[in-house]
This record gives C-alpha cells, sequence and structure tokens, in this order.
C-alpha cells in the first residue's frame, strides 16, 4: 500500500539528518539481493516457475541459500570492470610487441588450440545455462547467483575470443572454433558434456557444473593450463585464464554452498544430490582427459604431472572436500578409485589416441623429444617404459623413414562419454580396452567404463540419442564418404592437421624466429 | 531406472537405429593386445557379407600396417563375440555367424604380443 | 586414500598480492607457501584467515576485503566472510 505523503517526506527529512551509517556487507547482501524477489500474485509461484520441481528435489526455505561472498550487484560491477581494464592493459601490450613469438616453441600453442576448440565454448554454453538455470528456480538468492555467473561465463568467452584472435593472425587451427566444435569428433565430448547438463533440470544443472565440475574438477583444468601458460612465455592466455578464474573461485564456493543447501533442505534430497554427484564426477572425469594429456604432452615446459596433479587437486583437496561432507550423508563419488588407478596410463593413452588420428584434428601431434620421454619415464616410472615409449619410439622410427603412421579406421565411441573406446584395464591387462555393454529395446550400447555404463543404464532415454560423430559419418551426414570430405565439412583446413613436423606452424615459426639462419628480418 | 522428464510419456529416439545406415551396420572390431591401435575400429558392413570376406578383404586394409598382421597363423586365432568365444563358420555371412548391428567382435592372436613384446 | 584437513588460498604473483600473501602468512603461522609460475598457493591445517587490518596495513592504504576477488585463482574450504576478516575453514 501506498503510504501518505507526508509520512514519506518525514522518513526522508530524517535520514537526512542523520549521517548515513555504512551498511555491513550482510545487511547489503540481504537488502540487495533478498528483498530483489516477491511472492507473485497474478500468478501462483508455482506457475510462474514450473520446472523447479520434476527432478524431486524439495526445498522448503529459499532463504536458506546464501551466497558465501555475499556479492552485490554493485560490487560486482566494480570489481569485474577493474578485472577487464588489467586484462585488456596486457593484450594491448602483449600485442604491440609481438609477444607471441616469446612462447617456448611452436607446439605449446597446441595446448590453446585445444583450450580454445574445447573449452571457450564451453564458457558460452555455460553462459546460456546460467541463464536458464536463474530463470528456473524459485529462490532470489539463487536466482541472482546464476545472473552473475551466466555475465562471468559470457565475458570469459568473450575475452578468450579477443585473447586469441591475436594467434589466430599466426598460427593455424584458430579461426573457426564455434563451428568445430559443433561438428568436429573430438570436440563432441565436451559438447555433449555440457549439453547433458543443460537439457536436465536446474538442480542437476547447478549441481553438474557448479559442484562436480567448478568445485570437484576445475583446479585440474584452469590451474595446469595457466600455470603451464605462464611457465612456456605466454603472457595473454595467462592473464585471460587467471582473470577468469577468480571468477571461478567465486562459482567453485558457490557450488558447495548449492550442495550443502540441498541437503539441508530435505533428507530425501541425499540420494539424487549422491546420484548427481556419482554421475558428473564420472562425466567431468573424462572430460578432463584432454587436459591429462596438455600436461605430460603439450607444453614443452611442463609444471607437473597429471598424476602428480590429480593426487594434489582430487585425492587430497577433494578427499578433504569429501571428509567435510561426510556429515550430509554424501560419500565419496562412486569410481573414484577407478580414477586413481588411471591417472598412470590417462596422458599416454590420450595422446596416443590423438597421434593416430591426426590427420582428421585441428592441431598437431608430434613424438614427445628424447629429454621428453625421459621426463615421462620419471613421472611415471610404473608404467611409462613398460607400455607407452616402445610405442612412440616405433612410430618416430617409421615417422623418420617418411612413413609417418596414422590410424586408416575411424574408432568405436563410448555412448556416453562419446570418446574413442580408448581406456584399458589398468588392474588385470593395461594392454586391452575396458569394453561394457547395455541392450536397451533389443539395440547394444556399448561403453568405455562402468561409470559411463551406469550413467546410460540410469535414462537410457536420453543417451540412446547421441549423436556420435563416427556414426553420423557412416550414415551419411557429414559431408561425404572421404575422409577429406569430413573434414572438410567440419570447416578444418589441410593447414590444421597432420604431424607438427610438417606444418606449416613450424615452417614459419622457423622463419620467424630465426631458427633458421639467414631468414629475413 | 526411469528419466524424470518433464514430460511424464518421454522416450528418445535412437539415433543410431540400424534403418539409418542404408542397408549396412555398425560392426566393432578389435585386435586384442595391439595398442598401436587406440581403440576397436568401426566399420559398416552389410549382414550378408561372408565372414572370410571380412578376414580376408576388410581387416588386411584396418590393420595391416601392423607388422605383427602379416605373421597372423589364421587357424589358430581366438574370435570373441562381446565378451563370448565365438567360432565363426567363413563361408556364412556376418548376420548367419550371430552378429548384429553394433556387434563388438575381438580377436586375439596367441604368440604374437606386439611391438618389442609390449602389446603395442 | 590419503585426504588431509588442508584449506588453501590460491593468488596471481601480482605487485598488489604480495601484500595479501604477506599478511596471511605473518597472520596464519601454520600456513605453508609453495610458488608455481604466476601463481603462489598457500595451504594451512584447518584454517586459513585473510584480515583487512593486516593486507591494509601493508598496502598503505584502505583494503576493501572484497578486492580479495582481483588477486584471487582459487580456493579451498568453507568460506565465512565479514567486514574485517575472510575465513576457510574445514568441517
Amino acid at each position: 500500500m501506498n503510504k501518505p505523503a507526508f509520512d514519506v517526506q518525514a522518513t526522508n527529512a530524517a535520514s537526512r539528518k542523520a549521517a548515513p551509517r555504512k551498511l555491513s556487507l550482510k545487511e547489503r547482501y540481504n537488502l540487495m539481493t533478498g528483498d530483489l524477489g516477491w511472492e507473485t500474485t497474478y500468478q501462483p509461484m508455482d506457475k510462474v516457475f514450473p520446472y523447479d520441481q520434476f527432478e524431486g528435489i524439495k526445498i522448503h526455505n529459499w532463504e536458506g541459500w546464501q551466497d558465501p561472498f555475499r556479492l552485490t550487484m554493485d560490487a560486482y560491477w566494480k570489481f569485474q570492470g577493474e578485472k577487464e581494464r588489467k586484462l585488456y592493459a596486457i593484450i594491448d601490450a602483449f600485442q604491440q610487441n609481438n609477444a607471441q613469438f616469446n612462447v617456448t616453441d611452436a607446439r605449446y600453442i597446441n595446448a590453446l588450440k585445444l583450450f580454445f576448440q574445447g573449452v571457450s565454448p564451453l564458457e558460452y554454453a555455460a553462459s546460456r545455462g546460467y541463464a536458464l538455470a536463474g530463470r528456473n528456480l524459485r529462490g532470489v538468492g539463487a536466482r541472482v547467483a546464476c545472473q552473475m555467473q551466466a555475465i562471468d561465463e559470457l565475458r570469459h568467452a568473450q575475452t578468450q575470443i579477443h585473447t586469441i584472435s591475436h594467434y589466430n593472425k599466426f598460427f593455424s587451427g584458430l579461426h573457426e572454433n564455434s563451428y568445430m566444435f559443433d561438428r568436429l569428433w573430438y570436440l563432441s565430448v565436451p559438447k555433449s558434456f555440457f549439453e547433458d547438463a543443460m537439457s536436465a533440470g536446474p538442480f542437476e544443472f547447478v549441481t553438474a557444473i557448479s559442484f562436480g565440475f567448478e568445485y570437484v574438477l576445475t583446479n585440474l583444468l584452469f590451474m595446469p593450463f595457466m600455470s603451464g601458460a605462464a611457465f612456456n612465455g605466454d603472457m595473454a592466455t595467462v592473464t585471460f585464464g587467471f582473470s577468469a578464474q577468480s571468477d571461478e573461485s567465486r562459482h567453485m564456493t558457490l557450488g558447495l554452498e548449492i550442495v550443502k543447501f540441498l541437503l539441508e533442505q530435505d533428507p530425501d534430497n541425499l540420494p539424487i544430490v549422491q546420484h548427481w554427484i556419482d554421475k558428473w564426477f564420472w562425466r567431468g572425469y573424462r572430460l578432463l582427459a584432454l587436459v591429462a594429456m596438455m600436461m605430460d604432452y603439450m607444453l614443452p615446459k611442463r609444471v607437473m604431472s597429471w598424476s602428480e596433479a590429480w593426487e594434489i587437486y582430487f585425492e587430497k583437496n577433494g578427499g578433504a572436500l569429501f571428509e567435510d561432507l561426510a556429515r550430509y550423508g554424501i560419500r565419496l563419488p562412486k569410481y573414484h578409485e577407478v580414477a586413481s588407478k588411471e591417472k598412470g596410463h590417462l596422458s599416454h593413452q590420450t595422446w596416443a589416441t590423438f597421434y593416430n588420428y591426426t590427420h582428421a584434428t585441428a592441431m598437431h601431434t608430434w613424438i614427445p623429444e628424447p629429454h621428453e620421454m625421459d621426463w615421462l619415464s620419471a613421472k611415471y616410472p610404473d608404467t611409462f617404459d613398460k607400455y607407452y615409449r616402445p610405442r612412440f619410439e616405433y612410430w618416430d622410427s617409421l615417422a623418420k623413414q617418411d612413413k609417418r603412421w596414422f590410424n586408416p579406421g575411424l574408432p568405436m565411441l563410448c555412448q556416453t562419454c562419446q570418446i574413442p573406446m580408448l581406456f584399458t584395464d589398468v588392474g588385470s591387462d593395461p594392454t586391452r580396452v575396458v569394453s561394457r555393454e547395455s541392450v536397451y529395446r533389443g539395440t547394444k550400447y556399448h561403453f568405455c567404463s562402468d561409470g559411463c555404463k551406469d550413467v546410460f543404464d540410469y535414462e537410457p532415454e536420453k543417451y540412446v540419442q547421441a549423436y556420435l560423430p563416427v556414426n553420423q559419418i557412416f550414415q551419411g551426414n557429414c559431408g561425404g564418404s572421404s575422409l577429406s570430405d569430413v573434414v572438410n565439412w567440419c570447416h578444418v583446413e589441410p593447414a590444421d592437421s597432420g604431424d607438427f613436423a610438417q606444418s606449416e606452424d613450424r615452417a614459419n615459426w622457423n622463419r620467424w624466429t630465426h631458427a633458421d639462419a639467414g631468414s629475413e628480418a | 531406472m526411469t528419466i524424470r522428464a518433464l514430460s511424464p510419456d518421454y522416450e528418445g529416439t535412437p539415433r543410431d537405429a540400424e534403418e539409418n545406415f542404408h542397408g549396412n551396420r555398425l560392426l566393432f572390431v578389435y585386435w586384442q593386445n595391439h595398442a598401436m591401435f587406440c581403440s576397436p575400429i568401426c566399420i559398416p558392413v552389410p549382414p550378408t557379407m561372408p565372414f572370410a570376406a571380412l578376414r580376408d578383404e576388410v581387416l588386411p586394409g584396418l590393420y595391416g600396417s601392423h607388422p605383427d598382421f602379416a605373421k597372423i597363423k589364421w587357424n589358430k586365432v581366438h574370435w570373441f563375440h562381446e565378451q563370448e568365444d565365438w567360432k565363426p563358420n567363413p563361408s556364412k555371412t556376418l548376420a548367419e555367424n550371430g552378429l548384429v548391428h553394433k556387434s563388438l567382435v575381438q580377436f586375439s592372436t596367441p604368440g604374437l604380443t606386439g611391438i618389442g613384446g609390449s602389446g603395442t | 586414500m590419503s585426504a588431509n584437513n588442508n584449506v588453501f588460498i590460491a593468488l596471481q604473483a601480482t605487485d598488489e598480492a604480495r601484500s595479501i600473501i604477506d599478511a596471511i602468512l605473518a597472520d596464519n603461522p601454520a600456513a605453508t607457501r609453495i610458488d608455481y609460475p604466476a601463481m603462489v598457493k598457500i595451504d594451512a591445517p584447518g584454517r586459513l584467515v585473510v584480515r583487512r587490518e593486516s593486507v591494509s596495513e601493508r598496502l598503505g592504504r584502505d583494503w576493501d576485503l572484497r578486492e580479495l576477488q582481483l588477486s584471487l585463482i582459487s580456493l579451498s574450504g568453507n568460506i565465512d566472510e565479514s567486514d574485517d576478516e575472510f575465513c576457510l575453514v574445514r568441517g
């Protein structure tokens, strides 16, 4: 109801007289977040927010949702603006100084290609996903947090495009990331991961991305990529990376709060949340196979091995997190022990797979230099020399006779994670792949692991629809029947693929950096 | 487990139904302990193809680049359909030998242990 | 699985963050510092506190705790933030 006019004037006069009191962080948060929401009256709340109940999650009191940073929109704009100014000052300096030539060597750029093709489009997808989740969750704290994150993620996509567009002037594989993301076989792995989350309900989406991915696993994505960039002289990437990561730490914290909030609201939420944690841990871990090979094979100067990063960020740090959550009844995600067993094999198997199929990728691969193989032997004393060095040395011997080996067939893909079925049974026979099968409505479906089979068996209606690139090629939906037809259809240009040794990137790099003596200034 | 979806009768349309492959079926082939080939290989083949044609005409194109391939003694090879022992009749078709759309066929070649004995 | 009860905070290796890092190490005697390229990670058993006053003193100006956002890379633990302290705790 409107107050009488004289009342308002009196209140204003009183507040003018008193010295303005600075609001505490908590008061500001309550005023500028909680007080922005209201109970709708023209339409019932259930009709305004029709999608936040079908997942079975029960919420009794939305006020239990608290942003741990208590960030309000006014402060958000101020700090984000400052981050942008810092970032663009550095990008300008980077470009003006041709700093792309300061990276260790041109092989490093392929880590950037993998990031730009596979991760930057996820930032954009996350922006869409959080906008959608914010629309569908009825609690005001959750809506404001999702809105901020949607804006953050859009910022990440944009700053990555701006930064990397400079590299695009000099190197291959960076020219059409969004197009490739929709079509290129290995990029269906991150794409389908995110679309799986976005096509779930809003609670599963935030549990999947904010907790499962951002909180439990994102340290394994950004910290190695950005420390790796710093170590390899890539100042521009370090800067956008850490600028994004400062938002990421807010997202991670929110992820933990979301899970605690759901568990505090109703005991019936526990089995649903535990299932999501199991599912999204495994989905996220499989996605990180790409990061594992980046760390161990694609950085000319290495920060730490995948195995070491897994120990620090999952086994130690994740272990402490799940001890914290034990009082809510949450246990460690199912198959975490499989992930730990695979840590001595993951990066080698993934890199070998990209080596098999470099004629159909928008990045280059190579055989590690002898001193790099020695690093791998030292970091992986139980596995590298026994299982992996022989294949790299054999391939190297073929390449030296101008017979660079490629796999002439196309790989069988896992129905769930869409990665080629490359993961072996590391417990009993590390040279033999694991395969699991389900039959649903009379048709066979194959999986790389028990983790991926479980995800399918829980919701087969969803995963029978998976768009598996190899199978699509054989249905005739990908531009033609020859490999070059398919590669063209993905907008991969000849210079983008093939072995690094024969690449334009390498030839240009040697010319520009005077690695070949006597070239022009 | 039934999916929780907005629509109670939700079901998905399988994207890899057999009729989408123009008369072919997908077949997955895996040569055990030869990890130079990073994963099983996916090929489209007609169900009427004789097993002998798969073995003698298709497999060499996929695996012939491995130095062990020429040394395979085909009468000693162990075949598996999925995880089960499988004794295909070479003159019968793939379908008559029991293969269906998206079958996984594995074979092991005793005595051939890959590059330098490493299972590669 | 060899868990521990450490919390951690990772900060950019920048001029401004140096004061924050120094303040954290002074206020948390059990904390340990690990240097990575472009990044400093600080681990502490059970609890780690960032005090507004300690950072302000070192920077020579009033420092708002929320400015931490500008230097932060990552963290682990439950957050408890007031106007004067930013705490990371386990349990």
